[in-house]
This record gives C-alpha cells, sequence and structure tokens, in this order.
C-alpha cells in the first residue's frame, strides 16, 4: 500500500465537518484565528500553531480509526468528497468521452471514456453524481436509467473486441427508480451487464470509491478485481431502506448500517472484496490528490497482475470467484425423506384424472 | 387510478396475492366470489370467476408443473450460515431460517430438482415467497446455481419459476452477490447452447428480476404478475406522483417488449413442453 503523504497538509478551502467532528471543526477554527493574527510562521503564534494542529491530527487519527459503519457512510457520501470527474482529471491521461446506448440515449449518470493510466490504455466506466446542483440534476444524482448500464455494456464490448482492459468505478446511491426506468427496463439492463461481464474476455477491475448503492453498484461491478476505498460503502439496500422495513423507523439507520456489515473492512473479512485502498487521514476529501495517487497505485498494480495471466485461464478465475459469494451455506441433514413427498399431488377430480392420462409422458420417469 | 375494491388484482402494495385463507370456504381477493376451497385448489390455485392466479408455494407449484411422481429434489439440505450475524431489535435472522417441518414443506426460498413435464426432461427450481418472501440469499444462489450446473451435465433445459421480493437484507453483500453469481451461471450454460425458462409469477422484483429473472432465453409470465426493478411503493415515494393503471404488470411488460409471453397456469405444462420440442436438445 502506498504510504499516505505526512506533508503538512494545507487546509482545504473550508472543509464541510460531519456530525461526529465537531471537535476538529473547533480546533480548526482556533488554528484559523491564530493563523489570521500572524501570517508568519515564526510569529508569537507559531508554537501554539503547531500544538493545536498536531492535537487536530491527533483527534482525526482517533475519530477515523474507529468510524462506525454510519460515520462511514456519511464520509462516504460527503459533499466535496472526490467524485468520477476528479479521477478523470487526475488519474487518467488523454480521456476521450464516448456517448450514448445507440438505443434510446445517453444517461449522464454513467460516463464511459477511453483513457491512458501510465502505459496503458483502458476503458473507464463510472457513476457520475455532480459536483454543483446543475450537474447534480442533469446526471441525476448518479441513479442511472437502463440505457447508462446499457451504454456501460457497449463500451465494455467495445473494449473487449480491441482488448483493452476495463477500469469501473462506483458511486451511486442505487440505479433510478422510477417510470421510465422500468419500461425501459431496468431489470433486464441490470441483470444482462451481470452476465456480460462475466464473460467480457478482457481484465476488468472494479473499484467502490463512494456508494456502493445496490444492484445500481452491481451492474457495474463483476469483474476479476474488485476493491473498495477505506471510507466507501457496498450493501444490498441503503441503511435507511434496512432501517424503514427492519426497524419500521428510518432514523435507526445507524443500527442499520451496522448490522449490514458494509463497510471495506467488514466485506473483505467476508472475502466479497480483494482490497481496501487506504484514503488519507480524515478521508479522501481531505486530500484528493492522495487519494487518487493511493487507486491508481492500486490500479496499476492490478493491471499489471492481470495482464500476466492468460485469458483463458483468467475467465476460469473470474467465475470461480463469483461462484464463491456465499458458496459457505450449511449442510443440514434433511429431516424427511428426500423427495416422494413433494410430487405426490393431491387427489385429482375425475374431470383432472382424465386430463392427466391424456398427457401421459412419452419417456418414462427415471423415478416414480 | 381506478380505487376499485379489486385490492391485489389493480392494487399497487407489495403483497396484492395473498395465500388462500384457510378454511372450507374462501374469498377470491380479486373478485370477492366465494369460493369452495377445493374447487380453487383442483383449479390450479386459479379463480374459477375471474381467472386470478392465486399464489402457491414452491411444493405445490412443482407439484402443478411436473409429471406426477418425476421430482427429484437435489440440494435439499443447505441452510444459511447467516454470514452477517444478522440482528435487529429483539429479533435474529438466525431464528428466522430454523427449518420447522411442522410449518413448511421448504426450508429456503428455492426448490430445485428433476424432473419430467409431459415427458421431457428438465431441471427445474422453483422460489417459494412462504419463506422470507421468496427473498434471495446465498442458499437461493447456491441451489439455483447447483441446478444451471446439473443442465449443463446432463444437457437438459433450466426452467425457472420466479417469486421473489428480491434480495435478502439479512444477508447483506452477500445476497447481492447472487445476483452475479446465478447471472454467471447462466452465461456458462448460455455458452453450452442450453436452453433457459424464465417464468415470472406474482411477484418478481429487486435483484432477482435484475437478474436471473430478465435473463431467459424465453420469458413467460402468469398473467397480472408484478414484475419490476424497484417495488411500487419505492417508485411512488420517489416520485410523487401517481403510478399508471397495470403499471408493472406482465401485460405492461409484455406491451414494452420484455417478456416473451404471459400464459395462463393451466396452459403453462403444455407450453413449456412445446418450447423445449422448439429449442431443448
Ligand atoms: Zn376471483
Amino acid at each position: 500500500m502506498p504510504a499516505i503523504d505526512t506533508k503538512p497538509t494545507a487546509a482545504p478551502m473550508a472543509t464541510v465537518y460531519l456530525q461526529f467532528e465537531d471537535q476538529v471543526a473547533q480546533l480548526d477554527r482556533q488554528i484559523e484565528d491564530l493563523r489570521k493574527q500572524d501570517q508568519s510562521l515564526q510569529g508569537p503564534n507559531a508554537a501554539e500553531i503547531r500544538r493545536l494542529q498536531k492535537e487536530q491530527t491527533k483527534l482525526l487519527q482517533e475519530l477515523y480509526s474507529n468510524l462506525s459503519a454510519w460515520q462511514t457512510v456519511q464520509v462516504s457520501r460527503h459533499p466535496q468528497r472526490p467524485l468520477l470527474n476528479d479521477y478523470l482529471s487526475l488519474l487518467f491521461k488523454d480521456i476521450r468521452h464516448l456517448h450514448g446506448d445507440r438505443n434510446f440515449g445517453d444517461d449522464k449518470a454513467i460516463v464511459t471514456a477511453l483513457g491512458q493510466i501510465g502505459r496503458e490504455k483502458v476503458m473507464i466506466i463510472g457513476h457520475n453524481k455532480g459536483k454543483d446542483i446543475k450537474e447534480k440534476i442533469a446526471c441525476n444524482f448518479g441513479c442511472a436509467n437502463p440505457e447508462g448500464y446499457r451504454k456501460a455494456l457497449a463500451k465494455m464490448k467495445l473494449a473487449e473486441k480491441f482488448g483493452l482492459p476495463i477500469i469501473t468505478l462506483i458511486d451511486t446511491p442505487g440505479a433510478y427508480p422510477g417510470i421510465g426506468a422500468e419500461e425501459r427496463g431496468q431489470s433486464q439492463a441490470i441483470a444482462v451487464n451481470l452476465m456480460e461481464m462475466s464473460r467480457l474476455r478482457v481484465p476488468i477491475i472494479c473499484v467502490v470509491i463512494g456508494e456502493g448503492g445496490s444492484g445500481g453498484a452491481l451492474g457495474i461491478g463483476v469483474g476479476d478485481r474488485l476493491a473498495m476505498l477505506q471510507y466507501s460503502y457496498y450493501s444490498v439496500i441503503s441503511p435507511e431502506g434496512c432501517a424503514a422495513i427492519l426497524w419500521h423507523d428510518g432514523s435507526q439507520a445507524p443500527r442499520a448500517a451496522e448490522a449490514l456489515k458494509l463497510t471495506a473492512k467488514d466485506l473483505q473479512n467476508l472475502k466479497l472484496i480483494d482490497t481496501v485502498i487506504a484514503e488519507p487521514l480524515g478521508g479522501a476529501h481531505r486530500n484528493v490528490h492522495d487519494t487518487i495517487y493511493n487507486v491508481e497505485q492500486f490500479l496499476l498494480k492490478s493491471l499489471a497482475e492481470l495482464k500476466r495471466i492468460k485469458i483463458d485461464a483468467l475467465m476460469e478465475k473470474r467465475y470461480q470467484k463469483i461462484r464463491s459469494f456465499g458458496s459457505g451455506c450449511v449442510e443440514i441433514s434433511r429431516l424427511k425423506p428426500k423427495t416422494t413427498d413433494i410430487s405426490i399431488p393431491k387427489k385429482l377430480s375425475a374431470k383432472a384424472e382424465i386430463e392427466q392420462a391424456e398427457e401421459t409422458p412419452v419417456e418414462t420417469p427415471v423415478e416414480s | 387510478m381506478a380505487k376499485n375494491k379489486k385490492v391485489g388484482w389493480n392494487g399497487f402494495s407489495l403483497k396484492p396475492r395473498k395465500e388462500m385463507p384457510a378454511g372450507l370456504w374462501m374469498a377470491c381477493s380479486a373478485c370477492q366470489q366465494m369460493l369452495y376451497r377445493k374447487t380453487v385448489e383442483e383449479n390450479l390455485s386459479v379463480c374459477p370467476e375471474c381467472g386470478y392466479h392465486f399464489r402457491v408455494d414452491a411444493p405445490t407449484r412443482v407439484r402443478q408443473l411436473v409429471d406426477e411422481g418425476s421430482f427429484e429434489e437435489i440440494a435439499a439440505d443447505l441452510a444459511s450460515s447467516d454470514p452477517l450475524n444478522f440482528t435487529w431489535e429483539d429479533k435474529a435472522y438466525k431464528d428466522r431460517i430454523q427449518f420447522d417441518p411442522e410449518k413448511s414443506d421448504s426450508h429456503e426460498a428455492l426448490l430445485t430438482g428433476k424432473a419430467f413435464i409431459k415427458g421431457r426432461g428438465v431441471v427445474l427450481a422453483a422460489m417459494d415467497f412462504n419463506f422470507l418472501g421468496g427473498s434471495m440469499g446465498m442458499v437461493v444462489g447456491e441451489k439455483f446455481c447447483r441446478g444451471v450446473d446439473l443442465a449443463i451435465e446432463q444437457k437438459l433445459p433450466f426452467l425457472v419459476v420466479c417469486c421473489s421480493g428480491g434480495a435478502r437484507m439479512h444477508e447483506g453483500l452477500v445476497s447481492l452477490a447472487q445476483m452475479a453469481k446465478t447471472s454467471a451461471a447462466l452465461a456458462r450454460l448460455d455458452e453450452m447452447g442450453g436452453l433457459y425458462i424464465s417464468l415470472l409469477t406474482d411477484p418478481t422484483t429487486g435483484g432477482v428480476a435484475a437478474s436471473f429473472a430478465m435473463l431467459g432465453d424465453i420469458i413467460i409470465a402468469e398473467p397480472q404478475a408484478l414484475v419490476g426493478f424497484a417495488g411500487p411503493r419505492v417508485i411512488q415515494e420517489t416520485i410523487k406522483i401517481e403510478l399508471p393503471e397495470g403499471f408493472q404488470r406482465s401485460e405492461f411488460l409484455l406491451d414494452h417488449g420484455f417478456i416473451d409471453m404471459i400464459v395462463k397456469r393451466r396452459d403453462l405444462r403444455s407450453e413449456i413442453a412445446r418450447l423445449i420440442d422448439y429449442c431443448g436438445k
């Protein structure tokens, strides 16, 4: 894992503090006030500033080494968290945006682009949440419609044709639940992606960079490597949704988040993801460049590894990996005889019996 | 939207279709007609008055579909390992997945096996809504995949009867991963040239709809089944307008090009047999 840059972090412009960061905010304000009084590094306040900064760092370390699941969800949704566009501009070179699913439209919630990482040419597929309100609305807050998933698949097939590895960057609250989405087959679009991604004959690397919202995330999330940023989450249902159903109270989301085991660390323990990519102290939004550097290192390493594997072997490995998800079922001893009781039909009426007789099988069943 | 008394027929709740109420007599939840229970059962749990298809559990479904005595169950003894050790309020998921033979025939939400339909050999997997809403967890995913394996090995068509509210949240991301797992298995079946028929019954939503339900070479639906990605209530809460009549029902899906045909329950056996003759090996 690449080392986290430890040079004094230039405090980013007006950090938005999360609820649990009250004390950090207070320290930052104190430091800021002292700085305003005295700009120079040798001034009378310098020692005090250094002391407060140390205290702030220590506090952040404490907070972030013990984040609860719900706090992690909040960090993953932080308004200043680096989004797909930051990765496109800072991680990849020579980006060529590709548009449209050749069928219905161009969903802005999913971006597809050619780009270069290191010396590697790749296809990039990612959710786009949007920075400002105008962009957020245009891309539906990262909630894709069926045409988004179909665009992703069309471009992934293009990548397969020309032997380009695929990198997907996942960051969505979920696939969009709307009338149009249903009319155009949201479930079919996601289902087809799952099937096709399992057999695309190029390496696929998936990284959850923010929110991994259920089927909407999985729709571009099947591949050879699955990584998550340290404070991202990936869940079958939003904590709010789960709380509303099981606790009958949406405000129990913190409890639901805990129960769902949706953090990167939990999911690594469950063997559902391969790698946890470290975030800088205090979360990705406190140091965008370091975050992206860490993701870049992971991608370069994974690409190099996957390229060494022959494609047939890679396909088999991918399949076995997917098949291993949840394969730890328990075998209980069956409490009743195996088959016969299920196959005995209820007493049929005369009419049904005649029908049955007409339908006599052509072949004899193996067991009767 | 006509808010008539036909709740469950035109209604938009996820649970409109009740199991048939107990007792000698019962009222049809669609037309309200008083019906003699045995008549309905003999009619494959379809209302003889209005054609409403009652939801049936997996053993009943298998009984209705396959040739008498031909069903041979596989992977019967799989149970969830409760990977998350999931608890909520004072309840535990572990307690919900205990198999109680007194209460139910099935101890998971999928019943998988080999059978004959009008003499044609098939691998059949039927979902059971009685077991935690037919939700898909690790056992459903594993039994599904073993069914696919068997279909590949014995070169048999694979038939799945869908009936599920979606992924099982008590298993967290493990359950979501079953969407990928079942779809990947189907890719293998597809590559071997195997026939996969998906039968959608009420309801087929969420993670099941967004994976194997929609991947059939041929997709059949029973009349008026609720089929969709998001539940109607979720959509209504999101967009805050009335949903159009018949939204997310089988007929809506047929109109929008997502299923091949709607088949009444009494015709399923013969239709499936015919399709196997065309496409099966
Ligand atoms: Zn009726």
